[in-house]
């Protein structure tokens, strides 16, 4: 109870805080260059230099100190030893190449690239195209949409349980199994199959990501203008001609979006593998190899950073992207 | 023309097959557990959750009375009561627990030393003797029974009190409600500036907003620990409400930028003619027709505050009175692997209230999302 207290009185004190910040600043300016009297011209333009600074001001420092100096300290941690002390040059990034572990990382993560963006994204269209036509539509959204509420860790619940395996001899409780078992197989430990526990893995993500992915495309299927698609009815398209040839070359550039925002996340994949295996059997990724480093036994953060550095370096070229397509809309 | 409308109603039909089994793919796993987490522990363990609703068998053994419990009847010593419970219904039964389902019901064992076993249809059972009993434990019965479903909310009950989650569904509250709130209150300002006011820099403020809107959150974990311990903050809620605070900055801004950019010129331009300060215009136009986007926004980082755990794991300490509930649901899984019955009631318990935020609010998440978000994990 205390506890919510203190929480309540962190929100009254930030938003007084925050409040007084912008009001106080504000005040002080105009009380030191007063938009009157006879220098009012010069004081305004001053004014106007300065009002900027203190409005985004708070945002900076925020942004400064959580984002840009830990990618700053990060470069340094990784040209440095475990502890931070001794300067190491490249030895962790040259370690990197030549450890197993991060090469299965690597692997899977580009696996994870190749096929949950893309998965995502068809499944989305797919999802979005057909929602669109049918009377229950908003149900069906609302419903396909649902698992981007629920968090990766109940996910991995979720989905744990549809994996779970009993020996042959039990009743499957696990709905894989179970129907796996009713074609005649017997039942298999999924998340421990080599290779293929990666794709099962995925499985929780692409399921995640799809609402996500419809939400976008269907609002770009809309857009589309009614005329081309009626040219193309009356010229005789049938529905599949005027989906693919007509429809998706048309949201090219939503389907790029939803893509890159998908593999982004991806990327950064770590919480299902975390719950879900914690990287054993061959499904170790980036965001938990790090962890592993950060955080387990003896921490290592040298490694650690070099690591996170190159999740960094992979999300580089997105980035760059995202920061043309802003600026060549600000234009 | 009947050929036309035959393969257009053939569409509309595969159309919403489609629909269909789409929605059951991406529903019945959380469906699943659901049902999962009102059923009872055994009954979890023996039949899959889409049997719930039907009867389930089960094997089990209840003792027969001792020597306490026996009358003379004729030449006779009889010791006889129930070995079921209401609603159960007896499909087997045996004296060993090398073959527990070797009689069928009404059947007369034979037993040692002339005595004999009959366990009837209703589960009563007489055990006769022509000597007196002198056991003083009651002999075994095994039984395999068809159990009714049963229904509960102990698991809830359960997971709430014992294991910790109630505790940690108010640490999850501490932690998400300040870091929805202040991250608005100081994106709202300097997105305001970054869209309205001229300054020099402010292309390029923009600019290293976006940028900062992909940066992984794993890069921040080790330096910022070391800051907060540095400047002795340490683990606590301090830290991380201004680490989420921190890394939602980037896609408040961001949202709320691309939205008052939107607004109408005029009503700033009159109101700035009239002689209103910036505050003033801030305060009285801007953030009123803003109320959307910052629904939009407040949702996404509650939703993401509330289902953060790596965040969560670095910056708070492993206490009960700082775990929050996506810890708890990991520890679980760790020490209670096996044990779904809690595990899924823990799940539902911390998925609810997001599942709530979503339907409730759907319109603005949509929204939200549509004006380009691009934020990940």
């Amino acid at each position: 109870m205390e506890q919510l207290g203190f929480a309540a009185g962190t929100i009254i004190a930030g938003v007084f805080g925050c409040v007084a910040w912008f009001w106080g600043t504000n005040m002080l300016l105009d009380w030191a260059l007063p938009p009157r009297g006879p220098q009012a011209g010069r004081n305004i333009n001053r004014a106007n230099l300065i009002r900027p600074w203190l409005f985004v001001g708070p945002a900076l420092l925020c942004l400064g100190v959580y984002l840009v100096y830990p990618v700053v300290n990060s470069v340094w941690r990784s040209l440095h030893d475990a502890a931070g002390q001794n300067w190491v040059g490249l030895d962790n990034f040259r370690w990197l190449l030549g450890d197993a572990k991060f090469r299965e990382s690597i692997f899977n993560n580009m696996l994870w690239l190749l096929v949950v963006p893309a998965l995502s994204t068809l499944f989305g269209l797919i999802a979005a195209q057909v929602t669109d036509r049918i009377r229950w539509g908003n149900l069906a959204k609302s419903l396909i949409f649902m698992p981007m509420a629920i968090s990766f860790v109940g996910a991995g619940v979720i989905w744990k349980f549809i994996y779970d395996y009993r020996g042959a001899d039990q009743e499957q409780i696990g709905l894989l199994n179970a129907i796996w078992t009713s074609l005649g197989n017997d039942p298999q430990t999924w998340l421990t199959l080599p290779f293929w526990n990666n794709f099962f893995l995925m499985a929780v993500l692409i399921w995640i990501q799809t609402g996500f992915a419809m939400v976008i495309l269907s609002a770009a299927l809309r857009g589309i203008p009614e005329e081309t698609i009626e040219a193309a009815i009356i010229d005789g398209a049938n529905p599949w001609q005027l989906f693919f040839k007509i429809k998706v070359p048309q949201i090219w550039g939503t389907i790029a979006v939803v893509w890159t925002t998908i593999t982004i996340v991806v990327l950064k994949v770590f919480d299902i593998v975390f719950v879900m295996t914690n990287g054993q059997w061959g499904t170790q990724v980036l965001a938990n190899l790090m962890y592993d480093w950060m955080f387990r036994g003896a921490p290592d953060y040298g490694r650690g950073s070099a690591i996170a550095l190159v999740i960094m370096l992979l999300v580089t070229p997105i980035m760059v992207w995202n920061i043309r397509n802003a600026r060549r809309e600000m234009r | 023309m009947d050929n036309i409308a035959g393969t257009k109603s053939r569409l509309v039909w595969a159309v919403n097959l489609a629909a269909l089994a789409l929605v059951l793919l991406w529903t019945i796993p959380t469906f699943g557990l659901l049902v999962s987490s009102f059923r009872d522990r055994d009954q979890i363990s023996t039949s899959g959750w889409w049997r719930a609703p039907m009867s389930a068998e089960s094997t089990g053994f209840e003792r027969a009375g001792t020597a306490a419990d026996q009358v003379a009847e004729g030449d006779l010593w009889v010791i006889s009561g129930e070995l079921l419970q209401e609603g159960q219904g007896l499909r087997a039964w045996g004296t060993s627990s090398r073959d527990p389902s070797a009689y069928t019901p009404g059947e007369t064992v034979a037993l040692k030393d002339g005595q004999e076993l009959t366990v009837s249809e209703t589960g009563t059972y007489r055990l006769t003797s022509p000597t007196e009993f002198t056991e003083t434990r009651g002999m075994r019965i095994f039984l395999t029974t068809l159990d009714p479903p049963r229904f509960t909310t102990e698991n809830y009950a359960r997971v709430i009190g014992a294991e910790g989650l109630g505790r940690a569904f108010m640490n999850t509250f501490t932690v998400t409600i300040p870091a929805t709130v202040i991250p608005i209150l100081i994106a709202a300002f300097a997105a305001y500036a970054l869209a309205w006011m001229e300054f020099p820099g402010r292309a390029l403020l923009v600019a290293g907003v976006v940028g900062l809107l992909v940066v992984p959150l794993q890069l921040a974990l080790i330096p910022l620990l070391k800051l907060h311990n540095d400047i002795g903050l340490g683990k606590g809620y301090m830290g991380i409400w201004l680490a989420h605070t921190g890394f939602g900055l980037p896609l408040a801004i961001y949202l709320l930028r691309n939205y008052m950019v939107g607004l109408p010129r005029e009503i700033i331009e009159s109101a700035r003619v009239d002689g209103a300060t910036e505050f003033q215009i801030f305060r009285r136009i801007i953030l009123p027709l803003s109320f959307p986007a910052l629904a939009s926004f407040a949702i996404f980082q509650f939703l993401w505050v509330w289902n953060d755990l790596l965040v969560a794991t670095v910056f708070l300490g492993n206490s009960s009175d700082q775990l929050v509930m996506t810890g708890v649901l990991r520890e679980l899984l760790g020490s209670r692997g096996g044990d779904w019955e809690i595990l899924a009631a823990s799940a539902f318990i911390s998925i609810a209230v997001p599942l709530f935020v979503f339907f409730a609010m759907q319109k603005y998440l949509v929204r939200g999302l549509l004006a380009g978000s691009v934020k990940g994990g």
